[in-house]
């Protein structure tokens, strides 16, 4: 059995659905290169004009930050919680400023 | 408990989805690759019933349906592929377990389509009970999965309408259209209902699957679902329920119906159906000729890439 999908690189797909929105993940597939991964793109995950706009990038050339070291890599506000809305209290009438 | 666990669990408790990097326990990886690979499978090996008719379709819109149907299934299987390799499987392991037998498919897809009116029976009961599961696996507890399911399922209804069309068209026909319409429905019925797998007290995985909520519903709970939904739509095509013992219970809300030939349901799994070993040679029999296309791509790429190489330097 030829192994073609090893060779191949992963992309990831991004969406456009509509022009003013973001790109937004939908899926994976495997192709030679950027423009293999498009047509591939277009034809799996635009069959039902779901987007005007796709972008494809390498997996491995996604720089991810791990949920497990959330608590160190982040720093939460939460001791700033001025920074925001709720924390200001203001008269009544004009509360929904 | 290790620390490990711990998260997990409190994830799954919290309704939170665990997601590929995510630590989780070696059975619940193993049971996801074997419920999201048959899953997989199963959409590509359903291509071939129905794949038996294109070039048959009674009318041109007919044919280009069925051919925008079957090419769903192709994307859905692709989907579910994806979603199972971020387990860590490799797409050619997934599909040497399937050749050998080692992994499983929907064992609905080794029963034959003698007719036309079987194709629209298909449509209609099989992806009907397919999105009764998947419905309900849209809140399955990984990401990836649920993800794929959400996709399939905005896109699956169509597979059950246009199912529903073309047996209503057959049963408001001539008689014999009608009685081809009632054919397909006598022996699709049962299968279909088979599709929700054994009862959940005889079901190998499902406690796990439930307590890990990688299945958010039972067996028997999806199949009573199906079942309810379903009375109704015969009803409306003028045909005789398949179930003489279906009645409607007051006191349960639900129908009332007769049990599955449950050695049937074995035998046809344990690889005994109609076409479980047509459907298989079939996959290796296209995968092989296939080979010289997968060569060609290859070929042409390792040129591109040396082409590149040269013009750099």
């Amino acid at each position: 059995m030829t192994n073609i999908t090893e060779k191949l690189e992963l992309f990831e797909v991004f969406v456009r659905s509509k022009r003013g929105l973001d790109h937004k993940h939908v899926g994976s597939l495997h192709a030679e290169d950027h423009e293999q991964a498009l047509e591939y793109a277009r034809d799996c995950y635009t069959r039902r004009s779901e987007g005007v706009s796709i972008w494809v990038v390498k997996s491995s050339d996604i720089c991810a930050s791990q949920e497990d070291d959330a608590d160190c890599f982040y720093d939460p506000s939460d001791d700033k919680p001025y920074r925001h809305a709720t924390y200001y209290v203001l008269p009544d009438p004009v509360n929904n400023m | 408990m290790t620390p490990q666990e711990e998260q997990f669990w409190a994830k799954i408790e919290a309704e939170e989805k665990i997601e590929p990097k995510d630590w989780m326990p070696d059975d619940y990886r193993k049971n996801l690759i074997r419920q999201i690979s048959q899953h997989a499978h199963s959409e590509v090996i359903g291509m071939q019933p129905e794949g038996n008719w294109i070039t048959r379709a009674p009318s041109l819109r007919r044919k280009a349906v069925l051919l925008s149907k079957v090419q769903d299934e192709a994307g859905h299987g692709l989907y579910l592929y994806s979603a199972c390799e971020t387990l860590g499987i490799s797409r050619s392991e997934m599909i040497e377990q399937l050749q050998t037998g080692k992994a499983k498919y929907s064992s609905i897809f080794n029963y034959p389509t003698l007719t036309w009116a079987d194709v629209g029976a298909i449509g209609w009961l099989v992806d009907g009970a397919a999105i009764v599961n998947q419905v309900s696996l849209q809140r399955t507890s990984y990401g990836p999965y649920s993800r794929g399911m959400i996709r399939i399922c905005k896109e699956e209804s169509f597979h059950q309408r246009q199912g529903y069309e073309a047996i209503l068209a057959l049963a408001k026909g001539s008689p014999d259209q009608k009685a081809m319409a009632q054919d397909a429905l006598d022996r699709f019925y049962w299968p279909a209902l088979m599709m929700f797998g054994p009862h959940d007290s005889e079901s190998a995985h499902s406690q796990k699957s439930m307590q890990w909520k990688i299945k958010r519903e039972t067996n028997d709970d999806l199949r009573q679902k199906f079942v309810d939904q379903t009375v109704k739509q015969i009803e409306v095509l003028g045909l005789e329920h398949p179930d003489k013992a279906i009645k409607w219970n007051e006191e349960r809300g639900h129908y009332d119906s007769s049990d599955l030939n449950w050695d049937e349901f074995w035998s046809v799994i344990n690889g005994n159906g109609h076409c479980n070993r047509q459907r298989i040679e079939h996959h290796v029999a296209a995968h092989d000729e296939g080979e010289w296309v997968r060569d060609a791509i290859s070929a042409y790429n390792e040129k591109k890439r040396a082409k590149k190489a040269q013009n750099a330097a």
